[in-house]
């Protein structure tokens, strides 16, 4: 892991974090201890590990809430979000407390360890869910903002971390910003996070202006509909399964006649191939060239 | 506070308003017992400030079975025994599994077996060193089935939780049954476990107030013959 790596800035940043909220419990299932032994040792008392048993660690999480303490809770999102889903429903949501959930191992990140270890699925499980935000940062900076911010905070936060990461950081303001400026009229196509810098080469060369948010949930319905105009034509690409944001885009624009591409990991299939997640990317249409091609086949569509 | 060896009847009639028994036959509730002794006799609670930070906390883990801690917690005063007349009715806040945010006293919502214990030893790990305040857990045996509770009895021994009591009530549902006890399944995790019948008061309280100042404590209640209440 390089130091730029949004995984690598978690676990640096975890000890500054853990100083500064003294409420503040770092919960582990083995994955992670080995890269901040330190604060482990520095910190026993904040970090609690109970060995490969995500279930207890998501339950253990809830009752540390419930005594006041704020859970950060890290590991594999497969682990994580769909081995302990039940958990994460009712030891937490219906519980009505609150936890920073932090996934590694984005999607497609694992690539060579296969279906195990994706859960491209994980945005729309957590969306799913009541009283959750959902942050899918593209910046080590933006991953820094956001654990400090939240390891004070009281709600139910869900961080995606991956390792596909854009240039320079972005707001983490939960707003949709433009990126790339053009004809008000032109086309629309949202980046969701990490995908930015994918988009921006994606679209060089073609008539559409380019918008990101790293806040998928709860989207910035008002910020959507001011960029999209009155009858919109928007792409919006998201690293994770396709058209997990659909209902929230549908709801922001029911009001226009719109045309939407939503762009991600397809659903309908799961790729039984190892490879690099570049390879991944490419197969899912989520590279530079993948990306160009389908939203110029919502260019290409008369309105 | 008086000591006695069976359940009010009192108590009887508040569980039967909740139920419909016309008979009020305390042993028809497995859990009616050792939750009436643990309010009675064990635990320090604030019925007046039921979120009063210094509380012992009570977590019924065995959610499907909430007539008797409803009955207990209206006897103690925590809300109306009014309110146990119309249980899970639109307009109450008692249903057939109870809701930690709709009713004082109740610390967690729970119903879907298994997450009681994960999160006792959670909320033992955040008092611990903050309060004097013990966590105690009730499971059914049946409900020992659900494997997270294997992770919890391993991380709360691990962890030496010398705040965390955890009382099974054993009403013998168990489909499939635990060779050699349940008692000594928590034994070698490293917790304190003994055994207690559910009709001796004295003894069941002897058992709910001991702890051990290095590891968690369960203590096995027994309870003979069947349970209405059973069943998910």
């Amino acid at each position: 892991m390089s130091a730029a790596d949004l995984r690598a800035r978690f676990y640096a940043e975890l000890d500054p974090a853990l100083a500064a909220h003294p409420d503040a419990v770092l919960v582990l299932a083995v994955i992670g201890a080995g890269y901040v032994s330190e604060t482990i040792t520095r910190r026993p008392d904040q970090v609690v590990d109970v060995g490969i048993r995500e279930q207890a660690m998501v339950g253990v999480a809830g009752g540390l809430a419930l005594a006041g303490r704020r859970p950060i809770v890290h590991t594999f999102a497969p682990f994580l979000v769909e081995r302990a889903y039940e958990q994460v429903k009712l030891d937490l949501g219906h519980q009505d407390v609150g936890a920073l959930l932090v996934s590694a191992g984005a999607s497609y990140d694992m690539s060579s360890a296969g279906r195990t270890h994706q859960a491209p699925a994980d945005v729309a499980l957590m969306a799913a869910l009541p009283g959750w935000t959902v942050h899918v940062p593209g910046h080590g900076d933006e991953v820094a903002e956001l654990l400090h911010r939240e390891a004070g905070g009281a709600g139910r936060v869900y961080v995606r971390l991956s390792g596909q990461r854009n240039a320079r950081p972005q707001p983490v303001d939960g707003r949709v910003h433009l990126v790339r400026e053009g004809a008000a009229s032109a086309p629309l196509v949202l980046a969701v996070g990490p995908m930015l810098d994918v988009v921006l080469a994606a679209t060089g060369d073609l008539p559409v202006r380019v918008a990101h948010t790293g806040t998928p949930h709860p989207l910035d319905a008002a910020g959507l509909r001011e960029l999209v105009g009155p009858t919109p034509r928007l792409a919006v690409v998201e690293p994770y399964l396709a058209g997990t944001s659909a209902a929230a885009v549908a709801a922001a624009l029911a009001d226009r006649p719109s045309r939407v591409r939503h762009v991600g990991v397809p659903r309908d299939a799961e790729l039984r191939r190892y490879g690099t997640p570049r390879d991944h990317a490419a197969a899912h249409g989520l590279d530079a060239a993948g990306v160009r091609q389908q939203v110029t086949e919502l260019l290409e569509r008369p309105t | 506070m008086t000591t006695t060896r069976t359940v009010p009847v009192a108590v009887s009639d508040l569980v039967a308003r909740v139920t419909g028994d016309e008979k009020h036959d305390p042993s028809a509730h497995s859990t009616l017992d050792v939750v009436w002794v643990l309010y009675d006799q064990v635990l320090r609670v604030f019925p007046d400030d039921p979120e009063h930070p210094e509380r012992d906390r009570f977590l019924l883990s065995k959610g499907h079975g909430p007539a008797s801690t409803y009955a207990v917690l209206a006897a103690k005063g925590f809300f109306p025994a009014a309110w146990l007349d119309d249980v899970a009715s639109w307009y109450s806040p008692l249903g057939h599994h109870p809701d930690r945010t709709l009713v004082p006293g109740i610390e967690i919502g729970s119903g879907s077996l298994g997450h009681g214990l994960p999160i006792a030893v959670g909320m033992a790990l955040g008092l611990r060193d903050r309060s004097r305040a013990r966590v105690v857990v009730l499971v059914g045996d049946a409900e020992l089935d659900e494997g997270s509770n294997a992770e919890a009895i391993a991380v709360a021994g691990r962890f030496g939780l010398d705040n965390l009591t955890c009382v099974v009530v054993d009403n013998h549902s168990d489909n499939l049954g635990w060779p050699g006890g349940i008692a000594a399944r928590f034994a070698l995790e490293g917790w304190q476990a003994s055994d207690v019948g559910t009709h001796d008061h004295a003894a069941l309280a002897a058992a709910l107030r001991g702890t051990a100042p290095d590891r968690p404590t369960a203590v096995v209640v027994d309870v003979p013959g069947t349970d209405p209440e059973e069943g998910r």
